[in-house]
């Protein structure tokens, strides 16, 4: 998996490639939470469209992100997800309680 | 009654490094065996929590641990009827698995953790688990094509 990092104007935008499993959840999970607690960022947006494959501890890692968010009363977002991302969110059964969106330019819109 | 044919036999270590050269194999296996695309994906999904749930609960996070993976091809009974099945057999030495924590979580319980036995399940059509010889062992068996038994079968 890599994460590579962008800025506009308060938000941060990663974009994510590779399989995020056992393996890679705990970089993810650093990422995130650095940005909500550390940063302070108003919203963090997941850009998922090159991920590849996502088991139950990439789930946990986005839970935790979650989490994070609505502790500092920031704004936590996913797009891009691909067929293969949103049928491990629908079987996880969480995927209602995330903010989801097609494409980048809803995802940054005001 | 039950066939079986063995397919692939893997032996790796606990490290979950080696999660992602499972799960190329098995799809690409489960692909040549006729499954559909969401039901490799599914396949795949279980085996890489199986693998997750043995190199942190079985292994306690220890990554030069012995685990042996093989997959068969079965044709076996199923809800009545019979049909062929990739069955996928993990084993390993590590410590014996509380069935209490075999009961994953409510799903309405918002928290990370807890998933994964709720995707075997989800993805297979069974799970059985036992303990013998030392050995953790962990059968899981998806059907490709089930129909109506024949007599004498």
């Amino acid at each position: 998996m890599q994460i590579a990092t962008r800025h506009l104007d308060k938000i941060t935008i990663f974009d994510i490639s590779g399989d995020i499993d056992l393996a890679t959840s705990p970089q993810l999970r650093k990422a995130l939470l650095h940005e909500f607690r550390e940063l302070k960022m108003p919203r963090v947006v997941l850009n998922l469209g090159a991920v590849r494959y996502i088991d139950s501890s990439g789930v946990a890692s986005l839970v935790e992100g979650l989490k994070a968010s609505r502790d500092v009363g920031s704004r936590f977002i996913l797009f891009g997800l691909n067929r293969t991302v949103r049928e491990v969110l629908q079987l996880s059964k969480l995927v209602r309680i995330f903010e989801i969106y097609e494409d980048e330019a809803q995802s940054v819109a005001p | 009654m039950s066939r079986s044919s063995l397919l692939l036999k893997i032996e790796l270590r606990s490290n979950p490094e080696m999660l992602c050269i499972v799960r190329n194999a098995l799809g690409q296996l489960a692909a040549m065996l006729g499954f559909a695309e969401t039901d490799c994906n599914a396949v795949v999904l279980a085996v890489d929590e199986a693998l997750t749930n043995i190199i942190r609960h079985a292994y306690l996070g220890d990554a030069e641990q012995p685990i042996e993976a093989s997959f068969h091809r079965i044709h076996a009974p199923h809800e009545g009827e019979s049909g062929d099945a990739l069955e996928i057999v993990l084993e390993d030495r590590g410590v014996t698995v509380n069935p209490e924590k075999m009961c994953g979580r409510a799903l309405e319980d918002v928290r990370p953790g807890g998933l994964g036995l709720h995707f075997i399940r989800e993805s297979m059509d069974t799970v059985e688990f036992s303990r013998g010889n030392g050995r953790n062992r962990l059968t899981l068996r998806k059907f490709l094509h089930v129909h109506k038994s024949e007599k004498g079968s």
